[in-house]
């Protein structure tokens, strides 16, 4: 952690010039500019994950590339169609796929000896509201036992059109994982045998995990105090 | 027919009888009088043999099993969800409960993964990676313990169940003695540790391995050779390497596939590298393999906890960085463990900036920089992975747990379709199932 995020009450300096910004936050501690007078309700502060990065990437993450780029090569697709962008941070290997190429770059890594990436743990989705034309995103952690190396793929899907292929022709691990996703977030993956809701009833309205969905919960009376709900609480983020 | 026990009710997918309690001889004469010789029984989400509210929907063709589906999402408390509205700290409190068997690994894993995205992994005191090491593996074999004794219980075989729990005791003592909890810890925080060991915990530790060193044989006594365990669990549950693969199967599951693949050996964090200890395997793909591999993987972790003990060396358990460690320090006063009183004196009585940075850290929680993080544990269950999502703010931006229950319990279908009904209890029991992680 550097100096510049420590302090929550400092002014934090934009993290990353090259980032990808998914969103401003305005205010803090609930406080907004009419009658504020603590000056924190002026506070802007962009959010901005890591962005690309150019190579070398260092260590396997190099090989791994090369590998897949070639091997997309000799099935006939760009890998700079494929592949939206590289990110290496905190050493782990992130690529962003296109969606509709998803099944393909999937097969590819696991069927590619060099490669083999035997092992999805399955997907993981992300709400993004202010990522604009790129709000859900799904994650995806492939290992590779073979090789004992681990990536991650990030496919986006806008909100309009929640389409992202389904894995499960690939990766048949990812049956329920998907249904998950598709349950959490309402991202439809398209293909999957069953998507069926998993862990919400059948008939429940709204995708919990969404930003826009509210955790809901009661104010409690505690010794005399009202303790309101956790979402209505003060946020400092 | 209409009987006190299995009423029939005429609906759109045939007869339904609701079997409360009576005999199945109603149930069997009816169907026999039908033409459909297809029946579906819904086992649970109530049924003892279960491990807490799953729902198995089987189509039977006699004692056949033809086709095997799970209904899951009873228990479902919208964890990942409560954890957006909390802080980083504050996360390993609900973590701790997803898996309710292995809370250490829920909370050692999260840790990892927000200690990742802080990048402060490499300055984490070695006391407090060693107890953690320690915990888990302690976490190990309770977590064993219950999968072996609650199997037993299912195919009749009290006399295990009791042993597992009463040696699980033990286990739970210990945890109680060190984090003041048997379950349920949140002992494991970003950063370290809660809190050092109390007094004599080491003596205790060191006792306990002696005795577990004395009853661990005598599950091989009761179950290992023994003919009629081993013709319920032998060739039940059959699911080899390619399948477990295909759906994503890792922990004992895989490894009776013949894969000795343990995150512990192949991808080590916490250490792992360091201790000495072997990754057993069998290659009967069945239940009996699953349960052999346990046995020997409880003895494993007695050698890593020895080791643990070996290497305990006086430090501290917390980060040293006062921008993420827990301010308030632990002791033990008259109504039990709390606030240090010097601690309560110092930011009271003497510095205001003290008082404010505790304020601070306690009710606001430090910021974790934008990005994510992907770690991974090897639980009892399997790989146990987290993916942590920050947006640089005081609370998790998403977090999602890959509970191996919930990925190995997808097998069920392929291990149980085309066996007895009554080999689909021993199958899952193999899968260890713990629904509080398989439902979130």
């Amino acid at each position: 952690m550097s100096d510049q995020e420590s302090g929550a009450g400092a002014v934090p300096a934009p993290r990353d010039e090259h980032g990808e910004v998914i969103g401003v936050r305005k205010g803090m501690f609930g406080a907004d500019n009419g009658g504020d007078t603590s000056g924190y309700g002026g506070l802007i502060r962009t959010v901005t994950l890591p962005g690309a990065t150019s190579r070398p990437y260092g260590g396997w993450f190099d090989e791994v590339a090369d590998e897949l780029e070639g091997a997309l090569e000799e099935q006939g697709l760009l890998p700079g169609n494929a592949i939206e962008k590289t990110v290496v941070d905190r050493d782990e290997l992130t690529f962003h796929i296109a969606r509709e190429h998803l099944t393909t770059v999937a097969r590819t890594l696991r069927d590619d000896p060099a490669l083999r990436f035997e092992l999805c743990t399955g997907v993981s989705g992300v709400h993004f509201p202010g990522d604009k034309g790129r709000e859900l995103h799904a994650v995806y952690h492939l290992r590779s036992i073979t090789h004992g190396r681990l990536i991650r793929l990030e496919v986006s899907a806008p909100d309009d059109d929640r389409h992202i292929p389904s894995l499960v022709a690939v990766y048949p691990t990812n049956d329920w994982h998907e249904r998950e996703t598709y349950d959490f977030f309402g991202l439809i993956f398209d293909g999957h045998p069953a998507l069926t809701r998993i862990m919400m009833p059948d008939d429940w309205q709204g995708f919990p995990q969404r930003k826009d969905y509210p955790l809901g919960g009661i104010a409690i009376e505690y010794k005399g105090a009202q303790i309101p709900a956790p979402d209505q609480r003060r946020s400092y983020s | 027919m209409t009987t006190p026990h299995a009423t029939p009710r005429a609906t759109t997918e045939g007869t339904v009888y609701t079997v409360t309690g009576g005999d199945w001889d109603e149930v069997v004469e009816s169907a026999v009088k039908s033409d459909d010789e297809r029946i579906i029984v819904n086992m649970g989400p109530q049924h003892p043999s279960t491990h807490g509210v799953l729902r198995l929907i089987l189509e039977i063709d006699g004692e056949t099993v033809t086709e095997a589906r799970c209904g899951i999402g009873y228990l479902h408390t919208g964890i990942e969800k409560n954890l957006e509205f909390r802080n980083w700290t504050q996360g390993t409190t609900f973590v701790t409960r997803m898996d309710y068997l292995t809370p250490f690994f829920n909370e050692t894993a999260y840790c990892l993964g927000v200690e990742k995205l802080l990048g402060i992994e490499d300055q984490i005191p070695d006391r407090a990676t060693v107890l953690r090491v320690l915990l888990m593996e302690l976490n190990r074999i309770s977590s064993h313990l219950v999968c072996i004794a609650t199997g037993g219980m299912e195919l009749g075989a009290t006399t295990i169940m009791i042993y597992g729990f009463r040696d699980r005791e033990l286990v739970l003592d210990l945890f109680e003695l060190i984090t003041g909890l048997r379950m349920n810890h949140a002992f494991v925080r970003p950063g370290g540790l809660a809190q050092d060991l109390p007094p004599g915990a080491v003596d205790q530790l060191r006792e306990f391995v002696k005795t577990m060193k004395k009853n661990l044989p005598e599950y091989d006594k009761l179950a290992t050779g023994n003919p009629i365990f081993k013709a319920r669990m032998q060739d039940v549950g059959y699911l080899d390497l390619t399948g477990c693969m295909a759906l994503g199967a890792t922990g004992p599951v895989l490894r009776s596939a013949g894969l000795p693949h343990d995150l512990r050996k192949t991808d080590p964090y916490c250490g792992y590298e360091n201790y000495e200890f072997d990754v057993p395997t069998a290659d009967s793909c069945d239940s009996y393999g699953r349960f052999l591999i346990r046995l020997e993987e409880m003895r494993q972790s007695l050698r890593i906890v020895e080791q643990c003990i070996d290497r305990l060396a006086p430090g501290p358990v917390m980060v040293a960085d006062k921008k993420i460690a827990w301010p308030a320090q632990l002791a033990l006063g008259p109504d039990g463990l709390g606030n240090s009183l010097d601690h309560i004196k110092k930011i009271m009585g003497t510095s205001m900036e003290a008082l404010i940075h505790h304020f601070k850290l306690v009710t606001e929680g430090f910021r974790v920089p934008a990005g994510q993080a992907y770690t991974a544990v090897e639980s009892p269950k399997g790989e146990l992975g987290v993916h942590v999502v920050s947006d640089g703010g005081t609370r998790p931006y998403r977090v999602h747990f890959r509970d191996p229950s919930f990925t190995n319990l997808q097998a069920m279908a392929a291990m149980c379709e085309g066996g007895q009904v009554a080999d689909v209890i021993v199958a899952v029991a193999s899968i260890d199932p713990v629904m509080g992680g398989v439902d979130r």
